[in-house]
């Protein structure tokens, strides 16, 4: 594991040509962040994800749709590598973080983790203290040298996740308290603790009543300034609202991947049509 | 909240992963996962081995429990002494000693001919007596029967014990060494001694003549004075016995001497003078003596001494001798009891349990009931005894001692985990099948007598099993009872008699003070935990049998 | 004699069911449908009102026949015979009478206790004449009463049910009739302890010597019974045994839950609790045949005395004994902790072990700790272990190496061979019952509370 860590061997994934057409987003938002390349996953004997490539930009909102047991929520696990963890799960194919492949020997889960955070469909705060919940990761992964410090990364995690004027006073009691959407936000303060390049979120709004969904979706709008962020969704105004890009998966394969305004108006695939459009999923 | 972000998006990111800062800790952080997953492992090699040590040593002490040495001994069968009237009466233990002759040195005085009469055991008389009563027509023959010799010799003869041990302990060998260090060890006359300076002390000598007085405690005060650390009087065992004789002697020949420091050449023991050759000094076990080992080599060499199978472990009642002492009344007792546990609890546990399970109302009283089953089940078992010790015997006046007291007492026990056992069994059944019953127009009775129940069956079985398993194991409350009486016959045995059980006896027997125990004790736990295993195996080959899928 | 009477009983209750079940065939001709209930239920009504009342009643005699004869004895006896006499000196009396009356004598019994004796087997004989015409009349009237209430429309099968109902509901109450028999029984033979012992000196006496030889006449007479070294011994045992169990149990859970491979989660885990199955008398056993000695070679060989009935051999044994409890709960606690829980962890980019230590044991706790008291109220209450290892002498120690006592040790030494309920000798042990019950079951009772509630909280 603690093989040269800056010797990672960087494999060539050619950038896609970037669309120039009208209504087409400026080039500098096109900086390749992540890219998968034939992706084939199996859980077991069963396979569930089908040579899936797919690009993600930097500083832009990327979101996965599609019919659910489709994949996209597999197929972003395999982002960060949290399908080790699952007894019996075979992956092959290429995904690279900058251009590094993620599998390689040498690269390892657990800092990986922390450079592609993630939040989970159903809020899981630990059952500890607010401040706890949140000064989990940079204690781990010893970001902080100080206790002065720790308290200005969990300060500042709390205030970038909208959070902070709701729980200023109440940093200690537990985060298991909180209301729903509240959670969620405190789980979002501590995915973006450890400062990740990368922001996994699976379905974050699917557990939340309207009100804590559009306050997520906006920070959102917000976080994306500062990150890469991929976001599972079964709910199209969802993926419109806030993405800048679309992917369609459907049956463990990646159907068409397009700039949102393009995928809603005019999909180039009759089956993304038909979903989108409510024919079926 | 803009302004932050244009900051932060200028602001290099916090970790950095690749410096060597970084991968140190990264590092630290897998070693101490690394530690936690070796705890786990040592934890459970330790949990682990100290059962294969349990059962390791058991098996060890036990084994030779499950041989018994014996003596085929020829027997003539004196009509003299034995009359063919009324056999009982005969003098056995004349007739066995007689036996015992042709091993027994010609020249041996009486009290030898006890001891030789030792290596068999004390029941010996009574094995023949049994034996002549049970075929009379033996009377006047000459007869072989099989007899167990005693525990002593028992051991000898499966290596358990040695022949002969170390004359000299380990501190003595010691001793030894320091006075040779000291120069005082000489060879003289052929004989290793020990060049000692003496103080004639003239309190301890008269001077005669001839002169008397304690010689031996003039040697030990000048051994003593060499090693004056040691504080053993193992250290004057290394002098020889005709000690004094040598003081005595010098004091004899110069009576000026007394009052003054003199040399003196005391012989050491017979050991020692072997230990000073380099041999290994060895003397005679002191459990045996001579003309026993004498006769019991001769015995062996006539081919008679066997080691077959303990059947006797099995099918003897208890004794107070190892050699003779089995198990077979433990079993009884028991099985007395366990039945009566069964018959109890099995009826009594299976109505609780559909009562609440199928027809109780939700009210106060049925949580009652359930919190203080649920109670029950984790109550000590000695508080069982207790209440079988205050209830049973005092206040119902019901016999000390009984299988009867005792399956009641352990089916108070048994009852909680049957009637969990069933309930899980009773849930189980789908209710797919009580509709379809009450849907023909059964009775809920009905539905349950004649559907549920029969369904339920082998998981209830299972428990009650398990729950049997637990009693035949229980100990604490057989013992406030009673139920660890000494019973040496089985013939009297019955549900309202005295009685003993496998635990009680395991018990009595490991507080026993024979060496001959020890090894029975082992003996009788691995008959306990074969009795355990083979019920819990059928109670898994019941689950696996009538696993259903619903 | 008794087997007879139920014997009859139950000869009565199959006649009483082949009545039923006829006459009710007869009232409707053969004609079965006509009934309102199947003839087997008719049958089984009479039955069991042949067989039941009169069972009870025979049981109710036999467990007051022997009180009742006691009582009518004493009032028998001449005026004056009892007075100024202590009861256990009654007792001893009542005993010689019924030995006499059994044809064991010894010595010359005076006048008195022969004609006690007389009388004392006259009654009983007629006693147990009128238990069989009592009893045997009740099931006749039984069975003249329920056959004739026999018709086309008697519902037999739901008289027959409500019967067996009652039986069901009469075998669940045993439950509590057990839970109060052992409060019954612990708190009136404590009371009459406490009644010579003052329950300061009991609860708060540092001397514990109950063993002080007893004779007849000198009931009331010596011992200490002080019961501070007793209870500090079984806590010393228990804390040994908990350092023992708790971190092996748990850090195997912890193995087995998270690191280990299911082949192996699958094999291993029957085999500690192989060790649950064990019967304690064979621990016992193992700690005076193997770890004992080889303690006390180790102590040797670092120049420590230890003792060979050692707090720490039989804590140790008891440790061994406790871990798959230990392991157990925790392991169910362990599992209990939600897989979102894990993901957020690993999320996070925490290894396996920061995510155990940090996120799931924290969360754990509760059901761990529940599992721990448990285990602790287990080796409070345990037996066997401690009287064949541990000592008897009370001692107040906080040597591990040294023997002490505990409160089970002496409830089975002080009762074994010897149950005359009437010095304090005897009584103490009930006394130290009563404390052992209480405090384990106060631990059980906080134990399934926190498991309960810790449950809730995941579900």
């Amino acid at each position: 594991m603690e093989a040269n860590v800056e010797a990672r061997p960087v494999i060539k994934i050619e950038a896609p040509a970037v669309r120039q057409d009208e209504g087409a987003l400026p080039a500098e938002q096109h900086e390749l962040k992540m890219a998968a390349r034939d992706v084939n996953l199996w859980y077991g004997e069963k396979q569930a994800l089908f040579d899936v490539s797919l690009d993600i930009f930097a500083r832009q909102v990327t979101a996965l749709i599609g019919p659910s047991g489709c994949g996209k929520s597999t197929f972003i696990r395999c982002l960060n590598r949290m399908n080790d963890v699952i007894e019996g799960c075979r992956m092959k194919g290429d995904i690279a973080l900058d251009g590094e492949d993620v599998y390689a020997p040498q690269v390892d889960p657990v800092q990986l983790r922390a450079r592609v955070g993630m939040v989970f469909q159903k809020p899981n705060p630990f059952p500890k203290s607010i401040y706890e919940n949140v000064a989990y990761g940079p204690r781990i992964h010893g970001l902080a040298h100080s206790k002065a410090e720790l308290d200005e990364i969990v300060l500042k995690s709390l205030i970038r996740a909208g959070l902070y004027e709701e729980v200023k006073d109440r940093l200690n009691e537990p985060g298991t308290g909180l209301s729903g959407g509240q959670q969620q936000r405190l789980c979002i303060a501590r995915a973006i603790s450890v400062d990740p390049e990368v922001l996994l979120m699976d379905e974050p709004c699917s557990a939340l009543d309207p009100i804590a969904t559009a306050r997520i979706e906006a920070l959102m709008e917000e976080l994306k300034e500062t990150f890469c962020i991929v976001i599972v969704t079964h709910s199209m105004q969802q993926a419109a609202r806030v993405s800048q890009r679309t992917a369609f998966f459907h049956l463990g394969k990646l159907v068409e991947v397009d700039e949102t305004t393009k995928m809603f108006t005019n999909p180039s695939e009759t089956r993304t049509q038909d979903y989108i459009t409510g024919r079926f999923g | 909240m803009s302004d932050a972000q244009t900051v932060d998006r200028q602001q290099p990111r916090m970790g950095d992963w690749a410096s060597a800062d970084s991968r140190r800790r990264l590092r630290r952080r897998y070693a101490a996962d690394r530690r936690l997953q070796a705890y786990g492992i040592i934890a459970i090699g330790l949990a682990v081995g100290l059962l294969g040590v349990l059962v390791t040593s058991l098996v060890i002490t036990g084994a030779p429990a499950f041989l018994q040495t014996k003596v085929d001994l020829e027997i003539y069968v004196d009509p003299a002494k034995v009359d063919a009237q009324d056999p009982a009466k005969g003098n056995f233990r004349l007739l066995v000693r007689e036996a015992m002759t042709p091993y027994i040195p010609t020249d041996a005085t009486d009290k030898e001919k006890t001891e030789v009469t030792k290596i068999l055991t004390s029941d010996a008389a009574y094995i023949l007596r049994d034996y002549v009563v049970a075929h009379p027509d033996t009377i006047g023959k000459r007869i072989t029967l099989p007899i167990a010799v005693s525990d002593p010799f028992d051991q000898l003869n499966k290596g358990v014990i040695p022949k002969k041990v170390e004359a000299l302990t380990w501190s003595q060998e010691l001793y030894f060494e320091r006075l040779k260090n000291r120069d005082v060890v000489v060879e003289e006359g052929g004989r290793t001694s020990l060049k000692l300076d003496v103080y004639i002390d003239p309190a301890k000598v008269e001077m005669g003549p001839p002169p008397s007085g304690d010689f031996a405690a003039l040697a030990r005060d000048s051994l003593q004075a060499y090693l004056p650390d040691v504080h053993d009087t193992a250290l004057f065992a290394l002098l020889a016995d005709d000690v004094p004789d040598a003081i005595k002697l010098r004091v004899e020949a110069d009576p000026s001497l007394i009052g003054k420091t003199v040399q003196v050449v005391f012989p050491v023991a017979q050991p020692v003078a072997e230990l000073a050759k380099g041999e290994t000094p060895m003397v005679l076990n002191p459990r045996f003596s001579p003309v026993q080992i004498q006769a019991f080599e001769a015995m062996e060499e006539k081919g008679i001494v066997r080691t077959p199978f303990n059947w006797d472990l099995f099918f003897n009642a208890d004794s107070r001798f190892p050699e003779r002492a089995g198990l077979a009344g433990a079993i009884t007792g028991s099985f007395y009891a366990l039945l009566v546990c069964f018959l109890l609890s099995f009826p009594i546990g299976i109505s609780a349990a559909i009562y609440l399970e199928e027809f109780a109302p939700k009210n106060r009283l049925t949580d009652l009931i359930e919190v203080n089953i649920n109670n029950l089940a984790a109550v000590p078992s000695v508080v069982f005894g207790l209440l079988g010790l205050a209830v049973f015997l005092g206040f119902f006046g019901l016999p000390r001692s009984a299988p009867l007291v005792g399956g009641m007492v352990l089916s108070l026990m048994t009852l909680p985990t049957i009637i969990i056992a069933t309930r899980a069994a009773l849930k189980a059944v789908p209710p797919s099948i009580r509709e379809a019953a009450l849907g023909i127009g059964a009775s809920k009775h009905q539905v349950v007598l004649h559907h549920v129940l029969p369904l339920a069956m082998p998981g209830i079985l299972t428990g009650t099993i398990i729950g049997m398993a637990q009693a035949l194991g229980e100990t604490a409350p057989l013992l406030l009872i009673g139920m660890n009486a000494f019973i040496p016959s089985v013939e009297s045995m019955g549900v309202l008699e005295p009685a003993t059980a496998l635990p009680t006896q395991i018990y009595s027997w490991a507080d026993s003070p024979e060496r001959g125990f020890v090894s029975r004790t082992s003996a009788a736990i691995l008959v306990l935990l074969a009795f355990l295993v083979v019920m819990n195996m059928v109670a898994v080959a019941l689950r696996h049998m009538f696993e259903r899928k619903w | 004699m008794i087997g007879y009477i139920l014997l009859a009983i139950v000869a009565l209750s199959a006649v009483g069911y082949y009545l039923g079940r006829r006459r009710a065939l007869v009232s409707v001709d053969g004609r079965q449908h006509e009934l309102h209930s199947r003839p087997n239920y008719h049958g089984a009504y009479v039955a069991a009102w042949v067989g039941i009342p009169s069972l009870l009643l025979v049981l109710a005699w036999l467990a007051l026949q022997g009180p009742v004869i006691n009582q009518l004895l004493l009032w028998s006896l001449p005026l004056g015979t009892t007075d100024g006499l202590e009861q256990g000196q009654i007792d001893l009396l009542l005993s010689e009478i019924r030995s006499v009356a059994a044809g064991n004598i010894f010595g010359e019994p005076s006048l008195v206790v022969q004609e006690a004796a007389e009388r004392y087997q006259r009654w009983q004989a007629i006693a147990a004449y009128a238990m069989v015409v009592v009893a045997l009349s009740v099931a006749l009237i039984g069975l003249y009463l329920t056959s004739r209430r026999i018709s086309p429309e008697f519902r037999a099968r739901h008289g027959a049910e409500r019967v067996l109902t009652g039986l069901m509901i009469a075998c669940s109450l045993i439950a509590i009739l057990t839970t109060l028999g052992i409060v019954l029984s612990l708190l009136i033979e404590a009371l009459r302890f406490f009644e010579r012992v003052s329950p300061l000196e009991f609860f708060f006496g540092l001397n514990w010597e109950p063993q002080i030889p007893i004779r007849e006449g000198q009931v009331t007479a010596g011992g200490a019974f002080g019961a501070v070294p007793v209870f500090a011994g079984t806590l010393l045992i228990a804390l040994i045994a908990m350092t023992v169990a708790v971190p092996v149990g748990l850090y195997s859970a912890i193995y087995l839950t998270e690191y280990a491979h299911p082949k192996v989660r699958a094999t291993v885990k029957p085999i500690m609790e192989l060790l649950a199955g064990i019967p304690t008398v064979v621990y016992g056993f193992f700690a005076v045949l193997t770890v004992a000695p080889a303690l006390r070679n180790f102590g040797e060989m670092i120049g420590v005395p230890i003792a060979p009935n050692s707090a720490f051999a039989a804590g140790a044994v008891m440790g061994i004994m406790i871990i798959p409890f230990v392991s157990s709960f925790s392991d169910d606690a362990i599992a209990a902790v939600p897989q979102t829980m894990r993901d957020g962890s690993y999320a996070m980019g925490a290894t396996k072990g920061e995510t155990i230590t940090k996120v799931l044991l924290p969360a754990a706790l509760p059901g761990i700790m529940g599992g721990i008291l448990l285990a602790v109220s287990r080796a409070i209450g345990e037996t066997m272990i401690v009287v064949m290892a541990a000592g008897i002498i009370a001692t107040l120690t906080l040597n591990p190496f040294e023997p002490v006592t505990t409160v089970t040790v002496q409830i089975v030494t002080l009762l074994i061979g010897d149950t005359e309920f009437d010095n304090p000798k005897t009584l103490a042990a009930f006394a130290l019952g009563l404390v052992l019950f209480v405090v384990t079951l106060a631990l059980n009772v906080l134990a399934l509370h926190i498991v309960r509630k810790y449950r809730e909280r995941y579900e």
